[in-house]
């Protein structure tokens, strides 16, 4: 059960990294971005390391997103028209 | 008898967080992808609290405050993201009046001259 | 028996983060991606807190709660970028 649970996490953040890579608006990228950080912060989780995952959850599904977002509307948002 | 009971209100949630999940993969536009995923998505999450509150009597104070966190937040969040898909224009399946763009037109019409 | 509800249950959320990353790969628009996150953020918890259940560590039921802060700030920081503008 729970080494299931673990393969679909890990091959979760497989996908939405590989997405973030691939993905041509700016703001999808990033969004992949933060779910790849919240699956790695459910991976510590389930194989029990909760001090690693409330930083994991903190710094990079909370505090990266906003980074990103700063950091588009200061370069004027290119890259958001086309899907 | 206690522990059945909160397995069976666990399950509930959990049927209810799979519809959410179904709705947001079968629903035909924007709008009802949001109110299929947001709605059913907190009533299931506040099942599963309270089933493990049911569970474990003394972790309530801290399960309470997880509920009071989503339940105040995911309706703002839908309600916000709502809002900017309709500003971007997103397209609408089978809807007859849209009462929000009326009202933007009427406003912009009685501004401009 | 009652370990057989709860595994019925985590199946059920297992597909649950399924349909919502299948949603995510073939999501039409940027909305239809974010409204994702915030399901997956959402189920997410439970499963945090169905976890911290069954291994018995009131640790974890931590987890959730930053969760449930940060998830909100970043929705709506991109709910607000995407209604305003750049």
């Amino acid at each position: 059960m729970l080494e299931l649970l673990v393969l679909l996490v890990c091959g979760s953040i497989l996908i939405s990294g590989v997405l973030a890579v691939l993905l041509r608006n700016m703001m999808a990228a990033m969004v992949s971005a933060g779910l790849a950080s919240l699956f790695a912060a459910v991976s510590y989780v389930l194989l029990a390391a909760p001090d690693v995952a409330m930083a994991e959850a903190a710094i990079g599904s909370g505090l990266a997103t906003l980074i990103f977002l700063y950091s588009i509307r200061k370069t004027g948002g290119e890259g958001l028209g086309d899907e | 008898m206690s522990e059945l009971i909160g397995n069976i209100v666990i399950l509930v949630g959990a049927f209810f967080l799979f519809s959410a999940g179904l709705g947001l993969l079968r629903m035909p536009d924007v709008f009802t992808r949001i109110q299929a995923g947001t709605k059913a998505s907190t009533l299931g999450n506040i099942l599963v609290l309270s089933g493990l509150g049911i569970h474990h009597p003394d972790w309530a104070l801290k399960l309470l405050i997880v509920a009071y966190f989503v339940l105040m937040t995911n309706p703002l969040s839908s309600h916000a993201l709502s809002r900017a898909a309709h500003a971007a224009g997103a397209p609408m399946v089978g809807t007859v009046v849209d009462a929000l763009r009326d009202e933007d037109g009427i406003a912009a019409k009685e501004s401009s001259p | 028996m009652a370990d057989i509800i709860l595994q019925v249950a985590i199946v059920l959320i297992f597909f649950s983060i399924v349909f919502g990353v299948v949603r995510l790969v073939i999501g039409a628009t940027a909305v239809d991606r974010v409204v994702a996150i915030d399901m997956l953020t959402v189920v997410t918890i439970s499963l945090v807190a169905l976890y911290a259940d069954i291994s018995g560590r009131f640790v974890y039921l931590d987890v959730a709660l930053v969760y449930g802060l940060l998830s909100f700030l970043s929705v709506l920081a991109i709910a607000r970028f995407l209604e305003k503008g750049p």
